[in-house]
């Protein structure tokens, strides 16, 4: 118990750091490795506390595929030189950042103080239909209920993937000038007459080729 | 202290959730970060109902954490999709120099 809870201080405690981090860290690159660093950290919480599957599932997806993707996009576009900027305002003196201070402090503290007064009935714990059991592993029962209960919402979700990749593909989409490329149906529709040209040689002259 | 209860996830949840803001509100640098401000918001509602699912012992939280997965890693594709046709008409993803709207 003693061994948990330090592990829990010590990735909760890597994980808040990672997240000031990258709000705060000047080289857009650096955010991107400290966001990673905050997923590995609450993907090793959830493997703690007994989410596996969705501790593994959080490294795949969120290190593996969308860290990956931020740091392709800002190595792509040419953000290297708003280095120095950090927090900077070029027009106003700066209101912004007290106001927002007091805006997000007064956020924090009504979540505090309403997971400090929080309870559930007690006769919650008698409604819920789908409890966790300890017999099989926890990928197990997610799979008992995600392809028998949540079908439905399973498959809208990957139809949400396929309109988000299409959506990709065709806003970065750009017909360039001066790409060669293969027309089928040019390929295809050519006739004899226009490819082959039959030419009558005369014994000692050639044949003048001029196209 | 030293047993760790429900209470403790979601004040880190809280904790990253008001991070997350923090960053949205603050930021002057350019729009990736604010997007991963995002992801850290999704990543703090996360923390909530994983956290939520053990303790009340049901698997549903942990059903809907991979509905959100799902739905962060299609946010995250477009708005950067977003972020590269908006560099390329304009050259710039500076902030401040988004102002099209007049905001």
């Amino acid at each position: 118990m003693i061994a948990h809870s330090v592990f829990f201080y010590i990735f909760s405690l890597i994980a808040i750091v990672s997240a000031v981090m990258v709000t705060v860290s000047k080289n857009t690159v650096h955010s991107v490795f400290f966001l990673i660093l905050d997923f590995i950290s609450i993907s090793c919480l959830f493997i703690m506390i007994g989410a596996e599957f969705l501790g593994m599932i959080m490294l795949i997806v969120y290190v593996g595929a969308v860290a990956v993707l931020f740091l392709f996009v800002v190595m792509m576009l040419n953000v290297a030189e708003q280095k120095g900027q950090w927090f900077s305002s070029r027009w106003d003196g700066g209101t912004h950042i007290p106001v927002g201070l007091l805006v997000s402090l007064i956020i924090f503290f009504e979540l505090i103080v309403v997971i400090g007064g929080w309870k559930y009935k007690p006769d919650l714990l008698n409604s819920l239909s789908i409890n966790i059991s300890t017999e099989v592993t926890n990928t197990r029962s997610i799979g008992n209920v995600l392809y028998t209960d949540y079908i439905h919402l399973f498959q809208i979700s990957g139809m949400i993937l396929l309109v988000a990749m299409i959506g990709a593909i065709v806003l970065t989409y750009r017909e360039r000038a001066g790409v060669k490329r293969q027309s089928y149906v040019k390929q295809i529709s050519r006739e004899r007459d226009e490819g082959v040209d039959l030419v009558e040689a005369e014994r000692n002259k050639g044949v003048k080729i001029d196209v | 202290m030293f047993s760790i209860g429900l209470g403790h996830y979601l004040t880190l949840a809280a904790i990253i959730f008001t991070i997350g803001v923090v960053g949205i509100f603050l930021n002057r640098k350019n729009v990736i970060v604010i997007l991963m401000s995002i992801e850290l918001i999704l990543l703090a509602v996360n923390i909530n109902l994983v956290a939520f699912s053990i303790f009340i012992n049901d698997l549903s939280g942990q059903i809907f954490t991979l509905f959100i997965l799902t739905v962060a890693a299609a946010e995250a594709a477009i708005g950067l999709a977003i972020i590269v046709v908006y560099f390329r008409n304009s050259n710039t993803i500076r902030v401040e120099e988004i102002k099209n709207l007049k905001g």
